[in-house]
């Protein structure tokens, strides 16, 4: 089959995918977990526990606030000893669940049988249901609540699911992982989402370079139906939701507008399984798999991780040489977030943990803009980086609004290719922020 | 405490520095060549104007608060492109006054590299052409390989006699010698080869994309071929357009040049369609045989304007 890809823009990045051939290993358990209350997009859950109180693994700690926001169990059993405000590591201030661990005992309704169950109920509400007391949020990153997703508005239609398998991300591999693994499972949750959508068509989008797990999908695919595989070209950001659907439908989402208004769904392959042990399997959403990884000598990893894990557990258990450590970054080098504290804890959306020397670690210095238009290349809206760099720099907000700057992604093409090192993504994010900030005031 | 840093955490190896280096590589080709017509002339040129337009570079840069900019290379980019667009008897220190109007007037006046209007090479050229018209327009036989010969028979360039041909006259392209550079004119232009091995790298390398040589190029032979079809004068022949006077060095080493160029793709190719369009103006209504560089330069002007009613396709913004 033909690889797909987007049209506009795009960079090629060292992959550095170093962690792809291991298997995904289940972390040992940590002896505390912090388990944040807001772990989406939306408002924080409702806490329905106390201190004292004692918990097992799938006890429901909070409980939905609200459509837009997503419920969250207990990953261990245990009692819980404080409920307080933390630092999240990056700069903000977060109610967290403090839960320390006696043994591992689950609630009893939970399978943790390997079986694989692919009967699928008809009953659309009950399907939708399970989905919502699992807690499911997206898992690629944004964290916008699963159920919300999949319930089409009143007026619009789907046609298209495309579960996104790319993993544009250099050194990530948790996906990767986990389509080579559990291959069947998301299969089966790609048919148990078209149900619920009343379709006959998920397309699973893969990078091309990932053979194995293209191979093994294809596979099973050949014994389902609805689901089919779809390789994509190795370039990024092709796993950005506007860009995946750009790729497989050859369709555009219209600016401010989202991917329903061009009949697609875009669901990320870790949600999708998420959505087959919650429906299959009766497991809400307590842990993860993610990749451990970066540019320092050590042995990169993909583990299964409980929600709370604190980050700190999780490099000490991967024998990481902290001294040497420059720069911890929660998700990839493109778009993930650098963390001041190492208490942070692993939340529904940490797909990775890529720790940078000290060498690299480092800025480069920036020098004078050469017009080179390399950023206009990269980038994958058709925006004009420099061009918002210098509206930003005089704060000219009509001029932003003029450059379609609140249709940047964030994906940071721009700075990564400029030779001129121009932190190009910050003026883009200082824009959107000043012109949210002046909406709001009007 | 560990480092915080907004997004993206890597950077590509691209640097002001490697891509100066990459344009260097890629004009050392066309050196090479003047260096093996022209002998030890050439040198001296090339040597005193890259050394006139890092000296230049590197004073203006640090009086008016740049910093150093003279690391950065494209000083020597300019020096060597300076150089290549000169004849190889001119007098030194008229070299010294194009590097000044090239480095000084053209490009730090502006506010240094990325802000000129104008190829600050090309300034120095035209400025050096206008002022000193005869030395300018001195072209010396090439001496293949005799390096210290310094006996400077004048010759005309091939575009001289192309202006000036009459119906009469036997017309016998030399296509070959046109082609390796065994002909004469400035240092730089004579070699088709050594300029598209140039082009060759520019374009391995991404330095450059192919737009602005391909349609500056195309549009200029189009309009010579019909021309030439119109009229059946062996003044307009194609081939010895193409590879005779600066356009193949303008349209690969100068139209190219990205402060001076528009930065969409569609703004490279109105640009370049321009450029090749008034070069066939100038080379066959003007008074000059060669008009490259005043195509290029009058196009510098409009790219701004280009840029700016240019703009990009966004995502998203197609009407259905
Ligand atoms: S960060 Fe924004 S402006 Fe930069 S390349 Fe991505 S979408 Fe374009
Ligand atoms: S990539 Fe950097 S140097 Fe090139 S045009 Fe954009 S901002 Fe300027």
């Amino acid at each position: 089959m033909k690889t797909k890809t987007f049209a506009l823009g795009g960079i090629h990045l060292n992959k550095h995918k170093i962690s792809a051939r291991i298997g995904i290993e289940e972390l040992d358990l940590p002896d505390v977990v912090y388990i944040p209350v807001k772990q989406h997009i939306g408002a924080p859950a409702k806490i329905v526990v106390k201190s004292g109180d004692k918990v097992k693994v799938g006890t429901l700690l909070a409980e939905a606030d609200g459509k837009v926001s997503a419920r969250v169990v207990s990953s261990i059993s245990g009692e819980v000893c404080k409920i307080e405000e933390i630092n999240n590591g990056q700069g903000y201030l977060e109610t967290v669940i403090t839960i320390k661990r006696e043994g591992d005992e689950f609630e009893d309704n939970m399978d943790m049988s390997d079986k694989i169950i692919s009967e699928i109920s008809d009953n659309r509400d009950e399907l939708l249901e399970a989905i919502k007391n699992a807690g499911i949020v997206g898992m690629g990153g944004a964290g916008f609540p699963t159920p919300i997703k999949s319930e089409i508005p009143e007026g619009k239609k789907a046609d298209t699911l495309i579960i996104n398998g790319i993993e544009c991300e250099p050194y990530l591999t948790a996906d990767c992982r986990l389509m080579e693994e559990k291959s069947e499972q998301i299969v089966i949750g790609a048919r148990i989402l078209n149900k619920i959508l009343g379709i006959q068509n998920a397309i699973i989008a893969i990078d091309e370079n990932k053979r194995r797990s293209i191979a093994r999908l294809r596979h099973i695919t050949k014994e389902y139906v609805g689901v089919n595989v779809q390789p994509c070209k190795s370039i990024y950001p092709q796993g950005g939701e506007k860009q995946l659907i750009n790729a497989i439908t050859g369709r555009e989402v219209p600016s401010g507008k989202l991917p329903i208004d061009v009949n697609c769904v875009v669901q990320n392959v870790a949600t999708v399984y998420a959505v087959y042990e919650a429906v299959q399997k009766h497991i809400p959403l307590f842990r993860r798999v993610l990749t451990v990884s970066g540019n320092i000598d050590w042995n990169p990893c993909n583990y299964l991780v409980r929600i709370g894990t604190p980050i700190s557990f999780i490099l000490e258990k991967n024998k990481i040489q902290m001294d040497k450590v420059g720069k911890v970054l929660i998700g990839g080098p493109m778009m993930g977030q650098a963390i001041s504290s190492l208490d942070a804890p692993v939340t529904k959306t940490t797909s990775g943990i890529t720790v940078f020397s000290e060498q690299t670690s480092r800025k480069p210095e920036t020098t004078a803009c050469i017009r080179c238009g390399k950023c206009v290349d990269s980038c994958p809206m058709g925006l004009m980086p420099l061009n918002i760099r210098q509206a930003v720099e005089n704060n000219d907000l009509n001029e932003m609004k003029k450059l379609h700057i609140q249709d940047c992604i964030l994906c940071g093409c721009c700075s990564y290719i400029c030779p001129a090192k121009i932190p190009l993504l910050d003026y883009c994010k200082i824009g959107k922020y000043e012109l949210t900030k002046q909406s709001k005031k009007a | 405490m560990y480092k915080i840093s907004t997004s993206p955490h890597i950077n590509s190896k691209e640097t002001t520095h490697k891509i100066m280096r990459d344009v260097i590589v890629a004009l050392s080709p066309a050196i090479m060549a003047a260096l093996i017509m022209f002998g030890f002339k050439a040198l001296l040129v090339l040597v005193t104007s890259v050394c006139a337009c890092l000296i230049f570079e590197y004073f203006m840069s640090k009086s008016l608060g740049l910093g150093n900019t003279a690391s950065d290379l494209s000083a020597v980019v300019t020096g060597i492109l300076l150089a290549l667009n000169l004849p190889a008897t001119m007098p030194l220190w008229m070299v010294i006054i194009g590097a000044f109007m090239a480095i000084g007037v053209a490009k730090m006046a502006f506010g240094g590299i990325g802000k000129n209007i104008f190829n600050p090479a090309l300034v120095g050229r035209v400025f050096l052409f206008i002022s000193f018209p005869v030395q300018m327009t001195t072209w010396v036989k090439p001496h293949v390989l005799d390096f210290f010969n310094v006996d400077a028979t004048t010759s005309a360039t091939p575009l001289n006699v192309l202006k000036h041909i009459t119906e009469n006259d036997i017309f016998s392209p030399e296509y070959m010698n046109l082609f390796l550079g065994n002909i004469g004119g400035s240092m730089g232009e004579t070699s088709a080869l050594a300029i598209l091995l140039g082009l060759f790298w520019l374009l391995k390398e991404k330095i450059i994309s192919w737009h602005i040589p391909v349609y500056y190029i195309g549009s200029f032979l189009l309009c010579m071929l019909i021309t030439q079809l119109i009229t059946g004068n062996v003044r307009f022949d194609v081939l010895s357009h193409l590879l005779s006077g600066g356009l193949l060095l303008g349209a690969v080493f100068m139209a190219t040049d990205y402060t001076t160029s528009p930065m969409t793709k569609n703004g490279k190719i109105i640009f370049a369609i321009g450029c090749g369009i008034l070069t066939y103006v100038i080379r066959v209504f003007g008074a000059y045989p060669e008009g490259v560089s005043f195509a290029i330069l009058i196009m510098n002007a409009f790219v701004p304007l280009i840029d700016k009613y240019n703009i990009q396709y966004v995502y998203g913004t197609r009407r259905k």
